[in-house]
């Protein structure tokens, strides 16, 4: 069972739950759960929207896009049944905060799902669970089937004449499958590969139907948005961007766990007060702030706000609240060949420069960090990354290029160390290990 | 769709709104590099080859995708695109063998001549490529993984296209891989459209692997010879040891009325020409019995005398004369001439695989109501009756599913299986297999309970449908053909076609190869002028038809046969005795049944080495192009002439060439005398004396257009290689009298898509594919 | 007989699966708007009970869904979490990504090579464990974690970790 952390910084809204038994059902409710959702029942579909708006609510999944304003673009009227699709595909490497949700809190998605609906006029939602999280899809069913039973879910909700289904389901092993329109090729039965855009999913989206995709922790939000006021909730966080996140801190901290704090709360302080340091004593050497594909900070670029627009303008991304600390024995080189792996191994495979960049970026980067680089494959490894960047089928290609133009760019002094032969300076292993022989 | 205006490049262009700009790009003139954008198939935005950049878009945008909008600015060559371009390429090449030297597709790979013009040509990479061993997936069909530059291209053609769906894409990542449906083969139709349309070596033909380089082949546009479709195939021909050898058969140039589309006979089964057995040297039977190879003038003057003989003894009406569904119009005409001209005997008839006649009746000499082929890609809605285009019609099958996939067309269906097309069908009405006459009286009005509601709802449907095309199959005939096209005329604007199985069934029939009608179904009663210029030994009479001929001979009343290009003994089961008392010749290109039952044998050339014109079934009208060429054998159009010279008859009455000229017999001119003489109808056009040879089908082509009903089309047409239509029975002629008691002669082939009447069986490949098909229907059973 | 008979696929008779299964199959189908929908949790869940994707279990579940085979496996091989071979008993799923890199996840993989004497998608001989260097499991502030079967084993080090597998092969012996 993971461990839970707190700390004073913290700024409980989504993980007030955390640890209180909410998976129960009677728990939630008597936590003040399935009140927000009948207050938007008795309000209506163009109050929700607004409220959505007010809160200032970014998507949580990583591109931070105005909750409000996506579902705001689904078409009131259509021909075919809309849905609501919420994404707990969770893969990006460095972010484990829609694990706790739905091992502590499933009922905050269900209740943010069907709120959803509501708004755009679904009746059906779908949550789609990362295929490793089988242990939280057993919670996740049962909490589906108590809100069954006690008919909020199903036919005429809440004794209303509103019905409303909500399925849940796994994936398979595939972090493709999180970027959204590739989550319901999958949802479909497919491969998961994406879907040409436009039709963006709120107008063709599931079965051809639009389509809300948020992630988990979006939608575990929204009750209590509604709960707490959509102001008082913007209020929270910073300018733009509204409550509160989830970081999940890992790597070199002395004290790794997801912490909950406002929006636009300092990155270094973060680090040094809240997960406690370095752990023993070391010094920092770098950040990646948003999972694996938003590009790394040095130490020294770390004093910024972690809210959507801070973090850009410090030329990385707050994606998805994974804060990856890097301590001064990383190799920088070996880090970049362990993320491009993941790149090269996720990689759908369905256009030329992701399938074929992040393939030759993770050769190129095996044979370099095992001492065989040539001076021109630096140049190389920023060309190919360069070459792939904004030119990909869907933004995998960019996440994997991203963060390896930043590896090159601010370490390039460690790709040069690895130069002439000698194998990795910070390697704990002889080079013919290092090689594979 | 209203017309948007766009800038492309500093180019103001115009184009349909919903256009998408790499088409709206062609059109005018801009080529936008792709690899996985193909016309008619789905889009994928892959391969990324055709980023543009677009004024007011952040990023480079695919124009594989992008809809052109009113005042778009567009760039397409910047020195940012070609940099995407080239590092993509960079991208492929980084796993892409490069064995072009050996690769089939070398000096035709849109990859090659993409690197060319980007210049990706050095590479930036030296890590080890991923390799994998090349695969065969069936007797045609061979797979090269690391030439593979996943383009989906394949996969899209057989699914959507082919609607056969035998490739997938498997794995992920750079391990993503093309599969084949059984597990390491293909189970499929074998059609090869994976392979032509592929754009690099990945995917290559057995036939024509490691064989040749593209530039060493010549390549001749002809007809494919397999089924009365009649696609246009280009054939590459390489120099062989006794001739030119075809070595491809593709679709590479898709300007025929086949567009994209190849079978896998039309791809394949080119290669009975190049059998083993053709015969290449006259035989002469014996006094004991034996063959003897004799010279060709050895041969014809056997022949010439034998039919002389006979005809000057016995009478004409004694000698009975067969044709051809896989030889020219020309050639059929000329035969049907030299039978009632120069033999003077009526008893003419050919394989007949459907009722043409009762076709062209019931239509009464109505214009514009024969449906083309190309109708069948774009009539907003299709009734098929009968048949299984699948099997027996590939390309009708292919178009009738790509106006459902594109056009949304409504497909209705009425046979006794539920044939594959039902797939695309909107409806489908299953009726029992003695049933289709009581169907179509059903249409017309009758008893309107007999077939069930979905029947009714269907014939419901159809009477709403003002531009329906009717297509039946030969399981209507004689009056039944009548009902059905009386319904169909009873609607606005029908138009109809009537399936029949050979590259020139349908020209067989126009050209007369009855023995109660004449070229352009004219009754032998009605003959006018044409008794005129057939001369004075014209019977008056109708003759026999095929069947009644043999039992004839076998009475003794027909002493003398001459079979060109059929097998009719084999098809009908004729037993030896029968022809014992008949002197028999038989042109063709294998020792036939017949022709091992013949007193003399001709060796002819095939559909691919010579050239005149075939009509398909559709009364499309093409010229086949002489491709091939093989020692020994002379076309059947030569061989009627010289028979005819060695008989004494004037063979300027015969051919009309060159008035006044007097014939070389085509010696001076070779093996080119079988060549469509392009130059002289381009004199006759300007007035000017032509001088044909004997030999030139064009001098026939003349006649025909003269005297054949519906052949009236304009020959420049034909000339720029598009296929005019035809359509016989023109007005006057409503006079052809009701065949009454015809007896039904109608004997379908009954191929399949891997069997092609007698020449299948000398397609190594057909047969090769065959016996792999049984294999996998014998699995698939237990 | 016509040759092309382009639907290889054959009719399974019956079913392979227990009948609890093939009942939560028959019900999954109809859960979704479109059947085919049901296609992922349907091949894991019969992973889970036979121990891979056999030919039998694709071509009835291909069947179930009205799909072909090839379609089954096009969508199957995408899947890092499907196979279509055997695998021990507890399949040992290390993850060795940024995060649990950091914290020793290499060492961890390398361990259990050394441990169960097999690597990176193998098989004890005796069946009871295969081992697997996985990407990201969602487990990064507890790393390095470590995935046996469906189980997570969080903040381990090499110690912890061989108590744990010894848990397993006592599990597997009973
Ligand atoms: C390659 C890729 C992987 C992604 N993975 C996830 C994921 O695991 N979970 C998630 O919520 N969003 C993921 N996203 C983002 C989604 O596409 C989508 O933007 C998000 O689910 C929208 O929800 P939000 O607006 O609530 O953030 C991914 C995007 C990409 C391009
Ligand atoms: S960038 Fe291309 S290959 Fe990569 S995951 Fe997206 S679509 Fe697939
Ligand atoms: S043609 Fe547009 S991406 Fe391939």
């Amino acid at each position: 069972m993971p461990t839970l952390v707190s700390h004073p910084e913290e700024v409980k809204i989504v993980s007030s739950r955390f640890g209180q038994g909410a998976a129960e059902i009677d728990r939630y409710i008597e936590l003040g759960g399935y009140q927000a959702v009948r207050q938007a029942m008795e309000q209506g579909p163009e109050w929700i929207i607004a409220q959505m708006k007010a809160s200032n609510l970014r998507g949580r999944g990583g591109a931070g896009f105005p909750t409000g304003m996506k579902w705001s673009f689904v078409p009131k009227q259509s021909e075919k049944p809309k849905y609501v699709l919420v994404n707990g595909d969770e893969s990006e490497p460095g972010t484990c905060k829609d694990h706790l949700i739905f091992l502590h809190d499933p009922h905050s998605v269900i209740e943010g799902t069907i709120i959803a609906g509501l708004a755009i006029g679904a009746k059906m939602g779908f949550i789609y669970l990362r295929g490793e999280y089988r242990y939280l899809l057993t919670i996740m069913e049962k909490a589906i089937a108590d809100a069954y039973a006690k008919g909020f879910l199903g036919k005429g909700i809440f004794g209303s004449n509103f019905d409303f289904e909500v399925v849940s389901q796994t994936g398979a092993g595939a972090y493709e499958v999180g970027e959204e329109s590739a989550l319901m090729e999958s949802l479909e039965g497919k491969r998961g590969i994406p879907r040409i855009k436009p039709p963006f999913p709120a107008v063709v989206g599931l079965y051809g139907g639009p389509t809300v995709i948020n992630n988990a922790e979006t939608i575990a939000t929204v009750p209590h948005i509604f709960r707490m006021g959509a102001e008082a909730y913007a209020k929270v966080g910073s300018e733009r961007n509204g409550g509160t996140r989830l970081f999940c801190v890992s790597g070199h901290a002395e004290r790794n766990g997801v912490y909950e704090l406002p929006m636009g709360y300092n990155l270094k302080k973060l680090i040094y007060e809240v997960a406690g340091g370095i752990r023993g004593g070391r010094q920092l050497k770098a950040v990646v702030p948003g999972g694996s594909s938003t590009p790394v900070l040095l130490a020294s670029e770390i004093d910024i706000g972690l809210d959507f627009d801070q973090v850009g303008q410090a030329g990385s991304m707050l994606g998805s609240g994974g804060v990856v600390v890097l301590d001064e024995t990383v190799c920088m080189v070996e880090f970049a060949l362990r993320t491009i792996k993941f790149y090269q191994h996720e990689s759908c495979g369905w256009c030329i420069p992701c399938r074929e960049g992040t393939d030759w970026l993770k050769k190129t980067l095996t044979r370099f960090h095992a001492g065989a680089g040539e001076a021109r494959d630096i140049d190389n490894i920023r060309y190919l990354a360069e070459n792939m960047l904004g030119r990909t089928f869907c933004p995998l290609g960019d996440a994997a290029a991203m963060p390896t133009i930043a590896f090159v760019k601010k370490f390039r002094q460690e790709f040069e160390d690895h130069l002439d032969g000698r194998p990795c300076p910070y390697a704990k292993k002889p080079a013919n290990e290092l090689v594979g022989v | 769709m209203a017309d948007v205006t766009l800038t492309v490049d500093g180019k103001r262009i115009t184009a349909p709104a919903g256009t998408l700009l790499i088409e709206a790009c062609r059109k005018a003139g801009i080529e936008i590099p792709a690899f996985c954008y193909y016309p008619g198939l789905s889009l994928q935005a892959a391969c990324r080859m055709c980023l543009v950049r677009i004024e007011k878009m952040p990023k480079l945008q695919t124009a594989c995708t992008t809809p052109v909008a009113e005042g778009m600015i567009v760039a397409t060559e910047t020195d940012e695109i070609k940099q995407a371009r080239k590092s993509m390429l960079e991208l492929v090449l980084a796993n892409h063998p490069l064995d072009c030297p050996v690769c089939d597709a070398g000096g035709e790979c849109e990859l090659q001549d993409m690197t060319f013009k980007y210049g990706a040509g050095g590479s930036k990479f030296i890590d080890i490529k991923n390799h994998r061993d090349e695969q065969q997936w069936s007797p045609v069909v061979f797979f090269d993984r690391p030439r593979c530059i996943l383009c989906y291209r394949c996969v899209r053609v057989c699914n959507e296209g082919m609607d056969v769906a035998a490739l997938g894409i498997q794995q992920r990542n750079a391990s993503s891989v093309i599969a084949p449906n059984d597990k390491t083969e293909l189970d499929c139709e074998q059609c090869g459209m994976c392979i032509d349309i592929c754009p690099v070596g990945a995917l290559t033909s057995d036939t024509y692997r490691y064989k040749t380089r593209p530039w060493e082949m010549t390549h001749i546009g002809t007809i494919c010879t397999h089924c009365g479709d009649g696609c246009k195939t280009t054939l590459g021909l390489r120099r062989s040891e006794d001739g030119m050898q075809i070595v491809r058969g593709d679709n590479r140039d898709k300007s025929g009325l086949n567009g994209d589309f190849l079978c896998v006979k039309g791809r394949y089964a080119f290669d009975f020409s190049d059998s083993p057995e053709r015969l290449t040297l006259p035989l002469v039977r014996q006094e004991d019995g034996h063959f003897e190879t004799v010279s060709w003038d050895v041969a014809i003057k056997a022949v010439a005398r034998g039919f002389r003989e006979i005809r000057d003894t016995r009478g004409g009406s004694s000698i009975g004369v067969i044709g051809s569904t896989r030889i020219t119009n020309e050639e059929n005409y000329l035969l049907q001439k030299f039978a009632r001209g120069t033999l003077g005997t009526g008893h003419i008839d050919h394989h007949r695989t459907t009722d043409y006649v009762s076709f062209i009746r019931a239509l009464g000499g109505q214009k514009g109501r024969f449906a083309s082929i190309s109708d069948t890609a774009s009539a907003p809605a299709v009734l098929l009756i009968g048949n299984d285009p699948t099997e027996q019609h590939p390309l009708l099958a292919w178009n009738l599913r790509t106006n459902v996939r594109q056009n949304r067309t409504r497909l209705y269906i009425v046979n006794h299986r539920e044939i594959k097309l039902t797939r695309q069908a909107k409806a489908f009405v299953q009726i029992g297999s003695d049933s289709y006459a009581a169907f179509a009286s059903f249409l017309s009005g009758g008893d309107s309970t007999a077939f069930g509601e979905s029947a009714t709802s269907l014939r419901d449907a159809l009477r709403q449908e003002p531009n329906l095309v009717v297509i039946f199959g030969s399981e209507l005939r004689g009056a039944d053909v009548e009902t059905l096209v009386k319904f169909g005329l009873s609607l606005p604007d029908t138009k109809f076609a009537c399936l029949g199985d050979y590259v020139n069934s349908r020209g067989a029939a126009d050209m007369g190869l009855y023995p109660d009608l004449l070229p352009g179904y004219v009754p032998v009663a009605a003959s006018g002028a044409m008794q005129t210029e057939y001369g004075e030994r014209f019977p008056a009479q109708p003759g026999m038809d095929l069947a009644s001929m043999f039992e004839a001979a076998g009475r003794g009343q027909i002493a003398g046969m001459y079979i060109v290009g059929d097998d009719p003994v084999e098809r009908l089961g004729i037993a030896p005795e029968t022809l014992r008392d008949t002197f028999v010749v038989v042109q063709d290109m294998f020792l036939t049944g017949t022709a091992k039952l013949a007193d003399v044998v001709l060796p002819t050339a095939s559909l691919y080495e010579k050239s005149g014109t075939v009509t398909n079934t559709y009364g499309d009208l093409q010229g086949v192009k002489k491709a091939a060429d093989r020692a020994g054998v002379r076309t059947d159009l030569e061989l009627i002439v010289r028979i005819a010279d060695a008989m004494g008859h004037d063979v300027r009455k015969l051919v009309p060439f060159g008035k006044g000229v007097r014939a070389d017999m085509g010696q001076s001119r070779g093996a080119q005398s079988g060549e469509a003489d392009r130059h002289a109808i381009w004199l006759a056009a300007h007035n000017l004396e032509p001088k044909l040879s004997p030999f030139d089908p064009n001098a026939l082509l003349d006649e025909i257009q003269r005297v054949v009903a519906g052949y009236d089309f304009d020959r420049i047409d034909l000339l720029a290689g598009s296929s005019p239509q035809v359509q016989p029975a023109s007005a006057e002629l409503v006079q052809i009298a009701p065949p009454s008691s015809r007896p039904d002669s109608i004997q379908p082939s009954g191929d399949t898509l891997f069997t092609s009447g007698t020449l299948g069986h000398y397609s190594e490949k057909l047969n090769e594919v065959q016996a792999f098909q049984e294999k996998k229907a014998l699995v698939a059973a237990d | 007989m016509s040759l092309t008979n382009i639907s290889v696929d054959k009719k399974p008779e019956g079913t392979i699966f227990s009948p609890e299964l093939a009942a939560r199959f028959d019900k999954l189908v109809t859960l979704y708007p479109m059947k085919r929908s049901a296609l992922i949790p349907m091949l894991l869940y019969a992973q889970d009970e036979i121990g891979y994707l056999s030919d039998a279990a694709i071509a009835e579940i291909a069947h179930r869904l009205q799909l072909t085979v090839l379609d089954v496996r096009n969508v199957l091989s995408y899947y890092s979490m499907l196979r279509t071979r055997p695998a021990g008993k507890f399949n040992v799923q290390v993850c060795t990504n940024i995060s649990c890199m950091l914290r020793g996840g290499q060492e961890l993989f390398e361990h259990c090579e050394r441990q169960l004497g097999i690597g990176h998608k193998q098989t004890t001989p005796d069946g009871v464990f295969s081992l697997e260097e996985v990407e990201c499991i969602g487990a990064c502030s507890w790393a390095p974690a470590v995935q046996v079967n469906y189980d997570f084993h969080d903040n381990l080090t090499p110690e912890t970790l061989d108590a744990i597998l010894a848990e397993y092969r006592s599990k597997a012996s009973q």
